[in-house]
């Protein structure tokens, strides 16, 4: 018995119209991701095909040079990792206790109220005005100069809105019942946060953190402002010492004159994309090993 | 608690990984401050002669902060990447910010030495005395700007700086849109423009060269900052007319057909020749190094950079598709540094069209 046994031919019409629209939706979500998925493909073939020929060990071992087959990635490698070293450390511990401390200790007031609508749009404040901040903050306010460290403090404050939101949201998501609990055996706010909602919020929190990272690692624009457009064959001895980053040198190498310097920019791009994953993959096996249920 | 120290010590163990997977990111841990710079010279004391030469390359240290302008930067580029090879103690990081965000930092007393794509600007003079900065001139050399059509547009050969500034000035906008309104005798084809960004010394030059005044061009034509660009653009559109500069014009000659210029004395092109010795007019135009005075002084590893690149911009300028100057006027640049002779031979008129370096540089010597 199929379902033309019981239904009118009017109804069965109107049935087989209404699955031609459900088929029709169907089509149009399989496509609005096959546009994605066709445009990463497009960028990623174009990159490989131009950059995979350059992409060998004296690209790692040697400073920038204007022989292209004597160019390396040297200088900006160190800028990008020590850059994305001392932005974690700085935004992380920040970050999280402000997410603590709105989460768990602020009263609902007027003045909490303006301090999340405030972190909410600095979220989406464009980087180069951060960059420009930096600029006058930590550049000749604080007289770093045109430093690693006033990178990465620029880039902290890049970042922080987002690692604060992440780090609520994820903080929130621990259920009120294990407060409630280590309240009722007499714990202190403090030894709560500690021992019961950070453990369970970390993956979360981490998640969050590493790929707010990403993004630090991505930005070319607030560092440009500081100055970091430079050319440097030398070693980074310090935090106070000047820098550049990969997105900066592929910038600077798509723009000269020379095809190999182009092929060179698109190995440079496979080697910051390179970066990129090993920090995303880091934020999957963390959140997958840290995953603690209640 | 213990949980939360596992974690955060693998996020730090994880940030250690990574940065020991960068082969060279072993930073000495002491000298945290490279901005202030220590400058250590062993042995002799302060020696201000003519070119200090100290007993060897090794024993100068120092660090020498460069900025300016992009289109210097490749040759200032080259030159501190031989001179750190020869100079392994001195770090030479050269910066790109525009020629006038160069001056900026460098009227600032924030750089040693300035890259500049044009003579420094009356206002920049100003901002330098200012804050009590002397600086000396040094031309290191020439840009050449092409005029480029497409390979497939078998017409134009040449064109008079007349015609150019009919296509080019504010009152063409919207008029002058077709082939044959430039020449009588050019076929009725539209004419496409394409042209370096308007906020590049390129775009400065190219308008006072053919427009006469600084910045005044029609708006109705596809500008880009990335030369690269105006290279893709002029080589799929037969219609194209662009200009920009010469180096990147040697490097896709293939897809690129050069246009000579004819500024009254017969058509030209730009030719390394033709532009060293100034006979390519109007559109060729020297650069320069602008070093601080008192830095002199207090670095001796300035003058042996100096040195270096006026010695050896012959053979590197070229290397990066620029134009070197005459050897004459390398020595006459040396000279003037020597001499210490400060300000600028231009007087402060930025871009300055068709003027003869030798004439100014010889005026100077005697």
């Amino acid at each position: 018995m199929n379902t033309s046994d019981f239904l009118s031919p009017v109804e069965l019409q109107r049935l087989q119209q209404r699955k031609r629209y459900g088929k029709l939706f169907e089509l149009f979500a399989l496509m609005a991701v096959l546009i994605g998925i066709v445009v990463l493909l497009t960028l990623l073939i174009d990159v490989f095909l131009d950059g995979l020929p350059w992409l060998r060990p004296e690209l790692f071992t040697q400073f920038p040079s204007r022989f292209p087959e004597k160019a390396g990635l040297r200088s900006a490698l160190q800028g990008t990792l020590w850059l994305a070293v001392i932005t974690a450390v700085l935004s992380f511990p920040i970050g999280v206790a402000a997410a603590i401390y709105l989460e768990e200790y602020a009263q609902d007031n007027w003045f909490t109220r303006f301090i999340e609508i405030n972190i909410s749009n600095l979220a989406g404040v464009p980087s180069i005005i951060y960059g420009l901040l930096g600029l006058g903050l930590f550049v000749y306010g604080l007289n770093l100069g045109r430093s690693l460290l006033a990178g990465a403090l620029t880039m902290t404050l890049l970042i922080l809105p987002t690692v604060i939101v992440a780090s609520r949201e994820a903080i929130r998501a621990v259920p009120r019942s294990i407060r409630l609990a280590a309240f009722g055996v007499g714990a202190t706010p403090w030894q709560t946060v500690r021992d019961h909602v950070l453990p369970y919020a970390m993956s979360g929190i981490l998640t969050g953190t590493i790929l707010a990272m990403s993004r630090a690692i991505g930005e070319t624009a607030p560092l440009i402002t500081i100055g970091a457009l430079t050319y440097i064959r030398f070693d980074l001895r310090g935090p106070l010492d000047i820098f550049t980053v990969l997105p900066i040198q592929i910038f600077n190498w798509i723009s000269l004159p020379q095809k190999e310097f182009q092929q060179l920019a698109a190995a440079g791009i496979i080697v910051l994309l390179g970066v990129l994953l090993l920090l995303n993959t880091t934020a999957i096996i963390l959140r997958i090993r840290l995953q603690k249920r209640w | 608690m213990r949980k939360l120290f596992r974690l955060v010590s693998l996020l730090f163990v994880i940030a250690i990984v990574a940065s020991a997977c960068a082969p060279a990111a072993t930073p000495a841990p002491s000298e945290p401050t490279v901005i202030e710079i220590t400058r250590i010279v062993q042995g002799t004391p302060q020696v201000i002669t003519a070119t200090p030469a100290p007993t060897s390359a090794a024993d100068v240290e120092g660090t020498i902060l460069i900025d300016g302008s992009s289109t210097v930067a490749p040759v200032t580029a080259a030159i501190a990447e031989e001179f750190q090879a020869e100079y392994p103690n001195v770090r030479v990081p050269v910066g790109i910010s525009g020629t006038g965000g160069g001056f900026k930092k460098f009227c600032n007393g924030e750089t040693d030495i300035s890259n500049a794509s044009r003579p420094i600007k009356e206002s920049e003079t100003e901002l330098c005395e200012q804050n009590g900065i002397e600086y000396i001139e040094l031309p290191v050399a020439f840009d050449g700007l092409a005029v480029m059509v497409n390979p497939k547009n078998d017409f134009v050969e040449c064109l008079t700086v007349e015609e150019l500034k009919k296509i080019w000035e504010p009152e063409a906008e919207g008029k002058i849109t077709k082939w044959s309104q430039v020449r009588a005798g050019f076929p009725d084809r539209p004419l496409t423009l394409y042209g370096a960004g308007t906020d590049s010394g390129t775009y400065d030059y190219f308008t006072q060269a053919i427009v006469g005044k600084e910045g005044a061009s029609r708006g109705d034509f596809l500008p880009s900052e990335d030369d690269n660009v105006l290279v893709q653009g002029i080589a799929g559109d037969e219609n194209a007319l662009g200009f920009f500069g010469l180096a990147y014009y040697e490097e896709n000659k293939d897809k690129l057909k050069l246009v000579a210029i004819d500024n009254g004395n017969g058509c030209v092109l730009p030719t390394l020749e033709t532009v060293s010795n100034g006979t390519y007019q109007p559109l060729s135009r020297p650069i320069f190094i602008y070093v601080n005075r008192a830095r002199v002084d207090q670095k001796d590893e300035i003058s042996a950079f100096v040195a270096f690149y006026l010695k050896n911009a012959s053979k590197i300028v070229k290397e990066v598709g620029y134009i070197p100057l005459t050897p004459e006027l390398y020595e006459l640049a040396q000279k003037r540094y020597d001499n210490r002779i400060t300000g600028s031979i231009f007087e402060g008129r930025g871009s300055t069209v068709g003027v003869s370096l030798a004439d100014l540089l010889a005026k100077e010597q005697q």
